[in-house]
């Protein structure tokens, strides 16, 4: 790298700066436009399933009733305040960036990591609670009841849509990983820090899924109990 | 480069904002708002996402091309769910399991 680092201050342009850009302006745009454009292919893959979540709320309200009321509104709520606080943090690291503040960017990604993980280890605690009352359909389902087979498929979209978005989370810990990497390397500047920020959007774009999931499963079933 | 940069006060407003939001959408759960409780809260999170998405992911401040592509994920998931809403809510004719009818893959076998 030092070689290639070393052959472009030789013909005097900024060392991370592709020869197919003009600019370092222009290479930014053309990341950023990229990233949004895998992004709304995620908006469309995890569209697929909240179309499935919305067709079989309507179909089956009572099994949604009773499926999300065995949710933990405590711990989903938790979540949620850990999750979007991740999402400011991570503003922040981008923010260091941009400023030229290496340590400043390394201690918000670090931030923003210990806060996924958080987010990742309660996610467990859930996911066990399911597994003891027996409600992970095709490995330990054991619920009965006149809606326990509505509540099977409450609970397998549940953890479709929860796991894929945890997998997610997973993706954004070793994607920072390796932007704090290069941050402790001393990689980034105000001049250059595209990795930073388009990991960022990444980071956010799971944040908003979960700002959906949230409400969807937990929350607007809640007070069906009531009629119940 | 010439990207703009936020105050970190602009941030920290964001995230109080979307806290409050949090609070309000968990708060509305509680209260029976009859067929308006999905609603308000699909139209909290869309408040939540559009904050999110204007200001920490900086949309707000970013090209017209880069705001169309943006727009065009909410184009077309409407397109999805709408069309697919469009379809099923009109098929009245054909027999659902409904919901007063247990959903059991072996009945009436």
């Amino acid at each position: 790298m030092s070689d290639g680092l070393a052959a472009h201050a030789e013909h005097g342009h900024h060392p991370d700066l592709q020869h197919h850009f003009d600019s370092l302006q222009q290479q930014h745009e053309a990341s950023t436009l990229g990233m949004w454009v895998f992004l709304v292919t995620e908006v469309m893959f995890f569209g697929g399933l909240f179309t499935a979540y919305m067709l079989y709320r309507l179909w089956y309200p009572d099994g949604w009733i009773a499926g999300s009321n065995q949710l933990d509104i405590v711990l989903g709520g938790v979540n949620t305040v850990v999750l979007i606080g991740s999402s400011l943090t991570m503003a922040l690291a981008v923010r260091g960036a941009q400023t030229g503040s290496r340590k400043g960017t390394m201690g918000w990604l670090v931030f923003t990591m210990a806060l996924g993980l958080t987010f990742l280890v309660i996610k467990g605690f859930e996911y066990h609670e399911k597994w003891v009352l027996g409600e992970v359909p095709g490995l330990n389902f054991t619920l009965t009841g006149p809606y326990a087979a509505q509540e099977e498929i409450f609970f397998s979209l549940y953890f479709a849509m929860t796991g894929l978005h945890a997998l997610h989370m997973v993706v954004g810990f070793a994607l920072l990983s390796v932007i704090l990497w290069m941050a402790h390397k001393s990689r980034f500047s105000p001049q250059w820090y595209t990795p930073v920020e388009m990991s960022g959007l990444y980071w956010h774009f799971v944040d908003i899924v979960w700002i959906f999931l949230f409400p969807l499963l937990y929350l607007v079933d809640r007070i069906g109990a009531v009629a119940h | 480069m010439a990207g703009h940069i936020s105050p970190k006060s602009t941030y920290i407003a964001i995230f109080v904002a979307l806290m409050v939001l949090t609070a309000i959408t968990v708060a509305v759960a509680f209260v029976d708002l009859g067929i308006l409780n999905f609603p308000v809260a699909i139209g909290i999170a869309i408040i939540k996402a559009t904050l999110v998405i204007l200001f920490f992911m900086h949309v707000k401040y970013s090209s017209k091309l880069t705001q169309l592509v943006v727009a065009s994920a909410f184009f077309f998931l409407v397109i999805l769910l709408g069309l697919t809403l469009v379809d099923y809510l009109s098929r009245d004719w054909q027999p659902f399991p409904t919901a007063s009818v247990p959903l059991s893959p072996l009945a009436d076998e």
